[in-house]
């Protein structure tokens, strides 16, 4: 089979040769130079740049309007609502930009196009035209930068103390959770603790380790609530990416990341707004991790306050429980230090 | 495709080829240097390939390499035999793009013809002078990065290492930081994109003028858009890194730096619009891929605005909406200015002429070919699918999206396909194409005086001399409506002007 495919392609290409040959043959007898060969074909080269742009700029607009119900929903964070109307002025502007100047470049090429006996006019530059062109993309640049950092720096600002503490913690190739409990205080923890019992590798001996809970399967946030993400990795780079929250921010071994957001719609308001029962939240891998990095995501759920502190406590201490041999050593440990005595 | 193809095959093969051609010079500064290049190129390609074949496959974490995915063989398979080979296949790479780029340098500046100063040679020449500078300052970090990245692989050092538990039992390795592999990286990463595009854009500038018939629009800002450009690439690196944990005001200097970048961008696209204002167009298959670039380059181009922008950056970074993003603006963009160059110099090269039928087929396939796998990609961006997934079957909220992954899909086969026609078309009319004439685009550069045959020195007797510059398209009063670079101004005493230079 391989060998008849192989054939195939030979004569393929033998073929290809000989309609070639004819091609330049036929050129070749018609007698016109290469200049007057290309000339002739201007005008349809022309026209067709600009049937181009005018179906390019009808599919370009059917397009956004056909697909862009199937892109994120409504931001379902404080933080996101404010980036998403910043991201609309930011589209309303580039397509505004795109459109001219797309129009201008084949425009230009269908109106100019070759015409025999004709000469270009010479005109090699024109200072004020382009101090207008260059001082104009400066200031609307500037305004976006200005409106863009705005934004930013209230995201990522320090004074955002209030929030509550939450750990995502990544590893090839799942998320785990960790609530830092009453004291909203994650406990400390070291690489070199990780065990099957221990997987985010606490240090015991820390007492703010105490009443931290830790959520294996699926997260859960209480809706309007501030939350602080301190994100960590066991392994290698991974990122935590909320798309439905505008929430991204890597998890690099070695060192604590954080975001700060708050969430402002309920999973269950969430499937009503988008009219999918079975819409749910989602945490992502957003840096490739691994062959399986396609599968690591985790389900996250919003819920009222009420129904938060519900699921909380249903959920298991995050300090390992004293298994049988654990508690047989210490005991023996007090014997020894008994009879010692 | 970023270093083998866009890099060594673009401002490699168009440097070497015009370099000396358009600057009246007998040939490179250093025939030594450009062997080394050349070998160390080989090299590094032959590395390359014998690394698709060893256990464990080809070095498999992105053409990013982060550490410590591309450190640990425990992490991903690839980062085992086959990532070694990738770091030895680099470093070959980047002696030879070094080799290449101070021969083109030293070219430049020493072996220019009489007459032709800085500020009349062509577009392509301060293109690839400019490429040429940036890649001597940016290569040797990514030197250093990856030969710290051998050291952590191999001899058990911790510059990027660190805090690691994977395969069951935590790392001996302390202290490092991963950030600082990309911050290495992307000090290199960066300027790499204009590493890849300007000589692309130097390429355009010179099709579009002559295809024109007409003068650059703007020569002087041409040359200073692409200094500006080529700063600012070195302090923007940051944008890479915005949902790295960086510090957010560190962010932010670099939001500010990302975004100068359009200024002298849009000037580029505004001054290719006003060369074909008022010209008389021949749309060569050379001219086509010319203005496809610039179609390119403004599309992709305006979408950097809002990834530049890190507010904007947090929910879209990583996803389709980037790769959308970087492959129209910088793939695509670049592979056009490669494709009006080979069409362009093609009877330059091998004394003959591409199919120009053909040559239209391959343009009109590829460009509806490529908006058409690009453009839908901004959508399923915006939908929040991330890059770099196998599949995306895992999550169920991106079924939705089957119909848009389906169109991108085969937008691209047939793009893959169309690439035939090209293939084709340059070994068939490499041997049997349409002899060239002379001058075949009536163009005014040097390299169209020197004959068809391939000489050893490029010109048989003396060396051509300049009195122009390049750009005497459509002069008003001469009698051709081009007047090459040899012709001194006292023949063109009816066509003079004062501002001639």
């Amino acid at each position: 089979m391989n060998f008849l495919i192989l054939l195939g392609v030979i004569a393929a290409i033998m073929v290809a040769f000989r309609l070639m040959n004819i091609l330049n043959i036929s050129q070749e007898l018609s007698g016109r130079d290469a200049t007057e060969e290309l000339h002739k074909d201007v005008k349809g080269n022309a026209m067709g740049l600009i049937a181009f742009m005018v179906v390019g700029l009808i599919l370009f607009f059917y397009m956004i309007w056909k697909y862009m119900p199937l892109t994120l929903p409504v931001a379902a964070s404080e933080h996101g609502v404010r980036t998403d109307n910043l991201l609309n002025i930011n589209f309303y502007i580039i397509i505004f930009v795109f459109i001219i100047t797309q129009i201008a470049l084949f425009y230009f090429i269908w109106k100019y196009q070759y015409r025999k006996g004709h000469m270009a006019y010479f005109y090699s530059h024109n200072n004020t035209v382009e101090i207008i062109w260059t001082v104009i993309p400066t200031i609307v640049l500037a305004i976006l930068v200005i409106t863009g950092l705005k934004e930013w720096i209230a995201i990522t600002s320090k004074d955002n103390t209030d929030g509550m503490n939450v750990q995502v913690y990544a590893q090839q190739f799942v998320f785990l959770g960790r609530y830092a409990g009453r004291d909203n205080t994650l406990g400390d923890s070291y690489f070199r603790n990780i065990s099957t019992e221990n997987p985010l590798g606490l240090k015991l001996e820390d007492k703010a380790v105490n009443d931290d809970i830790i959520a294996k399967t699926e997260m859960h946030f209480p809706v309007n609530t501030p939350i602080m993400l301190n994100i960590n990795s066991r392994d290698i780079i991974h990122s935590v990416y909320m798309p439905h929250f505008r929430v991204q921010m890597n998890a690099v071994p070695g060192m604590t990341t954080n975001f700060y957001f708050k969430p402002t719609i309920t999973t269950a308001e969430m499937r009503k707004k988008t009219a999918n029962e079975k819409f749910d939240y989602v945490i992502l891998c957003n840096k490739i991790c691994g062959v399986s990095h396609y599968t690591m995501n985790m389900k996250v759920v919003v819920d009222s306050k009420e129904d938060f502190v519900k699921w909380l406590k249903t959920q298991p201490l995050a300090k390992p429980a004293p298994t049988a041999d654990n508690a047989n050593a210490s005991q023996t440990v007090k014997e020894i230090a008994e009879a010692v005595k | 495709m970023v270093f083998f193809v866009l890099t060594g095959g673009l401002s490699g093969t168009f440097s070497n080829l015009l370099i000396p051609l358009q600057l009246g010079a007998r040939d490179m500064a250093s025939g030594f240097l450009n062997m080394l290049s050349y070998w160390f190129f080989f090299g590094s390609c032959t590395v390359m390939t014998i690394s698709l074949f060893v256990e464990g496959g080809p070095a498999s974490a992105g053409w990013t390499i982060y550490p410590p995915l591309s450190a640990l063989p425990t992490a991903i398979s690839g980062s085992g035999a086959g990532m070694t080979l990738w770091l030895v296949s680099m470093v070959l790479f980047i002696v030879s793009a070094l080799l290449g780029g101070i021969n083109y340098v030293a070219t430049i500046i020493n072996l220019r013809t009489e007459g032709m100063s800085m500020t009349r040679m062509p577009l392509t020449i301060w293109a690839f002078f400019i490429t040429a500078i940036l890649g001597i300052l940016s290569f040797p970090v990514l030197f250093a990065a990856a030969l710290l990245l051998v050291f952590d692989r191999s001899f058990g050092t911790s510059f990027y290492l660190s805090d690691i538990f994977i395969d069951g039992a935590p790392l001996e390795h302390i202290g490092g930081s991963p950030i600082l592999f990309q911050h290495l990286f992307w000090f290199l990463g960066h300027p790499e994109v204009y590493i890849v595009l300007l000589p692309s854009l130097g390429l355009a500038s010179e099709v579009i003028s002559v295809m024109s018939r007409k003068p650059i629009f703007g020569y002087k800002a041409m040359i200073g858009s692409m200094f500006v450009i080529a700063f600012l690439s070195f302090i923007v690196w940051g944008h890479h890194m915005f949902m790295t944990g960086m510090n957010p005001f560190l962010g932010s200097v670099f939001v500010v730096t990302t975004l100068m970048v359009a200024i002298p961008s849009a000037v580029k696209v505004f001054n290719y619009i006003a060369t074909l204002w008022r010209g008389n167009l021949i749309l060569s298959p050379a001219m086509l891929f010319a203005i496809g670039l610039v179609s390119f380059f403004i599309s992709g181009g305006l979408t950097g605005i809002i990834l530049g922008d890190s507010a904007l950056d947090i929910n879209i970074h990583d996803n389709y909406f980037v790769v959308a993003h970087f492959h129209i603006v910088m793939g695509a963009s670049a592979i056009f200015g490669m494709f009006a160059g080979v069409y362009h110099w093609f009877p330059r090269m091998f004394g003959r002429m591409m199919n120009f039928k053909l040559g239209y087929l391959h343009f009109w396939l590829t460009i509806i070919c490529v908006y058409g796998v690009f453009f839908p990609m901004h959508f399923l961006g915006l939908a929040g699918v991330p890059r770099r997934y196998y599949a995306n079957t895992a999550y169920a909220g991106f079924d939705s999206l089957f119909e848009i992954n389906q169109i991108v899909t085969v937008f691209a086969m047939i793009a893959g396909i169309a690439q035939v026609i090209f293939a084709l078309n340059f070994f068939f009319s490499m041997f049997r194409g349409q002899r060239a004439s002379q001058n075949p685009w009536n163009a005014n550069t040097l390299e169209w005086t020197a004959p068809v045959e391939h000489l050893h020195g490029n010109w048989p007797g003396a060396i051509p001399t300049v009195h122009r510059w390049p750009y005497d398209y459509g002069k008003p009063g001469h009698h051709e409506d081009f007047i090459p670079q040899t012709v001194p101004h006292s023949q063109t005493t009816s066509s003079n002007r004062p501002d001639d230079h």
